[in-house]
């Protein structure tokens, strides 16, 4: 098997010019940033009808060669070669890429929502003034059909669910007459009956001939769907490798440059310690605008998590506890005592953390300061008359990013220019500084790299065992809290089905309870 | 990947590079125009008598930053406002015109002939009650029924001069006093006018503001991303009416020096059409109008831009008809100067420059 595993340099030589069935080939591509060099000679080359996962972790390169080959950077150094060009083909802006026959679908969906489905496949891209929306809507409703896509090409977008925008955007990009497809994370935010659909028409592409660039963080589904892969170090090339050749677990030692011994070290601190007997919160009948009532009670250094489809009521539940929703009703006691949270400001005067589930929109405050967002929490429980000092709020911003090992420039950067994992640290470190007595973390672990999912799980576990505090721990990655989970709950439909713990907690009797016992 | 390494200072300075760069330019304008026309006047600062027998300062410079100071102060709250709800307050020329119309009327209640640091005091907190009962108003519609601020504040902006009119009547009193004159012009004895020493004053406040409390921090959280503001248990509503609380505090201020310079009370012109300059003035600053970071001092500045600009082309003869025509075309300037695509390219610029003088240096 081994010497099946192509080197950078075999490759090189191998891709002198456009071979047979090959539609893409990008040789020697290096990008530099100030202070960064992104690409170092990197080779990446996509056949016909394959879909080849791009994996390595954030900072890897990979959205910079995508990047580079959709026009967004123009690459230092290096060829690229698109299958019907002579030469070298010239991609300069989006627009020469998108001639070129290649197709990008973001993980942001970018198209109109206020349009409907029609129109979004087809705008700006008809030369004549005049537009005809009839007979577009007619090709729209064809090519929909063809593809198999549950979308009414009158219908307005917004009220497609996010899987069919997703699948409209490779509609148009298809229709295009592309001949490259890139996906970058295009299940982030789809369930999992979703992501099947979108793996069905991601094979149907495929079988039309079109090749497709798949980048993602969710190593199950880069083995469900894809041919080939091609893994990026610290923006250098690791090799190119068929799905057959590479182990799951060999894929994220070669990602992360090491052997299996971080996952070994997991399983290691993956002594889950035993709950103490002080309930620290207790909820009964707590329900919110977006929530069904619930009981739910957390003891002290107690790891719990709630688990459930997207869209089973997981997030809405924490929300509810932390008062992020209007709480509608419900009885709340923390430490023995009734409290009542109205309001994410409630909750955190009773000593509850919450990190949230979306990053990007109720996180980070993009433009300040990695030290401004890290004391921001802190400081409003300080109160608005007593504004820290410029000195306290730096030492707090330097011990929490030397002990979550931050990597920021300095504490001055906007939060906003991090990677993903950095800036999910920066969150945690906010609560972490506030020292509550229950942190919630809805999806801690959603877009960042592999290392970082690791750090995040051990430092769960570090922070309950040895400060005593609990911490309801909700992930999409079943495994990730099956590791960290003394207690797991289980949603459906906005209702709790089940909690598991003990021997219970293993991944097929969480499916089973996700899917329903009886049925 | 890439690690941006542009540090805080770097970036608080470079929003005030723009405006620091304007002023610059008009002051080298002025300078080499004087120089050719054989004519410093632009800059020179005398000393005169003035009507009450004291001396003062004059020249045009001092008249610039003594023109600009209701401005400014205006500029700063439309500031706090504009960082905190991502939109401009358009009626601040009316609501001051209501609150010089209360300040006058409170003085004219203690009688005009009849003056006294008392009735200023209480003239001026009148004033300043009824103006903040007024920009609540518009930050109710806007903080709490989320109606854009131009649309919401389009309400007192066209009915705010009527509701002046109604306090006070069409009369326009004169006001002729030293008290009044002490405010508008110059303390006797004290050779730089007052508003300039209020401009001052009240930036100081603000100041002191931002360093006693996390007024800054909570604006500028709210202005970035609200919704995560509130999820850190700050309350985004009372951050937003309290930047109109202190936006009708300004107001109120310059109001109220706007009578003691003009000595009258005019509800149909007192601080008309400053809404226009108060948002150019932040815009100029380089602060983002559409809410998030900002630097006072860039609207300050901002304001002694505009006002500068009106003064040289004063200066230069042109008719003030057309001054507006003129002024426009040097504020779309700096406008695009200091928009982020400007920005952009000027700093790909500067990385292309960088890098290639490296390769030379490499290259060696």
């Amino acid at each position: 098997m081994e010497n099946r595993v192509v080197s950078a340099k075999e490759l090189k030589a191998a891709k002198a010019k456009l071979q047979q069935g090959v539609v893409l080939s990008m040789r020697g591509i290096s990008k530099s940033f100030p202070g960064t060099k992104a690409l170092n000679d990197v080779d990446f080359t996509l056949r016909k009808g394959e879909i080849h996962a791009l994996m390595g972790e954030n900072g890897a390169g990979k959205s910079t060669l995508i990047k580079v080959l959709t026009g967004v950077y123009p690459k230092d150094e290096g060829q690229i070669f698109v299958d019907g060009v002579e030469g070298e083909a010239h991609i300069h802006s989006p627009q020469d890429a998108q001639n070129l026959g290649i197709s990008t679908v973001y993980q942001e969906i970018n198209l109109c929502p206020n349009l409907t489905v029609a129109e979004n496949m087809f705008i700006g891209r008809t030369k004549n003034i005049r537009v005809h929306w009839r007979e577009n809507e007619k090709k729209a409703t064809e090519i929909l059909n063809s593809l198999g896509i549950p979308a009414q090409a009158n219908q307005e977008l917004s009220r497609c669910s996010l899987a069919v925008q997703q699948m409209v955007a490779i509609a148009r990009a298809v229709d295009m007459q592309c001949k490259v497809l890139i996906l970058d994370e295009p299940t982030s935010s789809l369930d999992e009956k979703e992501v099947q659909m979108l793996f069905g028409l991601m094979r149907d592409l495929k079988n039309r001939g079109v090749g497709i660039i798949f980048v993602t963080h969710f190593l199950e589904q880069v083995y469900e769907v894809s041919d080939r892969i091609t893994v990026l170090r610290n923006g250098e090339l690791v090799g190119e490798f068929p799905i057959s050749d590479l182990p799951q677990v060999e894929l994220v030692a070669r990602m992360m440059g090491k052997d299996l011994n971080d996952l070994a070290d997991l399983e290691e601190i993956g002594q889950k310690k035993t709950a103490g007997e002080k309930v620290i919160y207790n909820a009964e009948k707590l329900s919110s605008a977006e929530s069904k009532p619930f009981d739910f009670q957390i003891h002290e250094g107690e790891v719990n998590g709630f688990t459930g489809l997207l869209g089973s009521g997981r997030s809405e539940s924490v929300r509810a506890i932390f008062g992020a929703d209007r709480v509608t009703g419900g009885k709340v006691e923390v430490n023995g005592k009734k409290v009542n949270i109205a309001k994410p400001h409630d909750a955190m005067k009773a000593g509850i953390g919450y990190l949230p589930e979306d990053r990007k929109r109720d996180g980070i405050i993009a433009d300040l300061s990695v030290r401004e967002n890290i004391i921001l929490a802190l400081q409003v429980m300080k109160g608005f008359f007593h504004p820290m000092s410029r000195k306290e709020a730096e030492s707090f911003a330097d011990e929490y990013i030397k002990a979550l090992k931050i990597k920021t420039a300095s504490q001055d950067t906007p939060v906003g220019s991090l990677s993903g994992g950095n800036q999910q640290k920066v969150i945690l470190a906010r609560w972490l500084l506030n020292h509550p007595n229950y942190l919630i973390l809805d999806e801690p672990t959603r877009g960042i790299d592999v290392g970082t999912k690791l750090e995040i799980q051990k430092l769960v576990l570090k922070l309950a065992a040895e400060e005593n505090m609990s911490i309801t721990f909700i992930s999409s990655e079943i495994e990730e809290m099956l590791r960290t989970c003394s207690r797991l709950i289980v949603m459906r439909d906005r209702n709790i089905v089940g909690e598991l713990t003990g021997d219970d907690l293993n991944q097929s009797s969480v499916m089973k309870t996700i899917a329903g016992g009886g049925q | 990947m890439i690690q941006k390494t542009n540090s805080r200072k770097k970036h608080d300075l470079s929003q005030l590079i723009i405006p620091l760069a304007a002023l610059g330019i008009l002051i080298v304008f002025n300078l080499i125009r004087g120089i050719a026309i054989g004519d410093l006047g632009f800059f020179s600062i005398t000393t005169r008598i003035n009507n009450d027998g004291n001396m003062v300062l004059s020249g045009n410079l001092i008249s610039i930053i003594d023109d600009a100071s209701a401005l400014a102060i205006i500029a700063m709250g439309m500031t706090l406002v504009t960082a905190a709800c991502g939109g401009q307050d358009i009626s601040v020329g009316a609501v001051g015109a209501i609150s010089g119309a209360v300040f006058v009327k409170v003085l004219d209640a203690f009688g005009l002939d009849n003056i006294s640091v008392l009735s200023i005091v209480v003239g001026l907190l009148a004033a300043i009650g009824v103006t903040i009962i007024f920009t609540l108003f518009n930050g109710t519609l806007v903080a709490v029924f989320k109606i854009q601020p131009m649309i919401a504040t389009l309400i007192l902006f066209s009915c705010g001069r009527s509701i002046a009119y109604m306090i006070t009547g069409s009369a326009t009193p004169q006001l002729n006093d030293k008290l009044i004159n002490a405010i508008g012009k110059t303390i006797p004895g004290i050779p730089i006018p007052t508003p300039i020493f209020l401009v001052v004053i009240m930036a100081l406040i603000l100041g002191l503001v931002f360093k006693l409390t996390n007024l800054r921090l909570y604006t500028q959280t709210v202005g970035i991303n609200q919704g995560a503001a509130r999820l850190n248990g700050i309350n985004p509503t009372a951050i937003k009416l309290l930047s109109f609380v202190l936006l009708g505090v300004c107001v109120s201020l310059a109001s109220m020096i706007q009578v003691c310079r003009l000595n009258q009370l005019s509800h149909k012109t007192l601080l008309d059409a400053i809404e226009m300059d108060a948002i150019l003035a932040v815009a100029i600053g380089g602060n983002s109008l559409g809410g998030g970071k900002f630097r006072l001092a860039g609207s300050i500045l901002g304001s002694y831009i505009i006002l500068m600009l009106t003064n040289t082309l004063n200066d230069m003869s042109v008719k003030p008809e057309s001054i507006k025509a003129y002024k426009a075309i040097v504020i779309i300037i700096i406008v695009i100067a200091g928009s982020p695509a400007v920005k952009e390219k000027i700093s790909a610029f500067w990385k292309k420059v960088h890098n290639s003088s490296r390769r030379a240096v490499a290259g060696r």
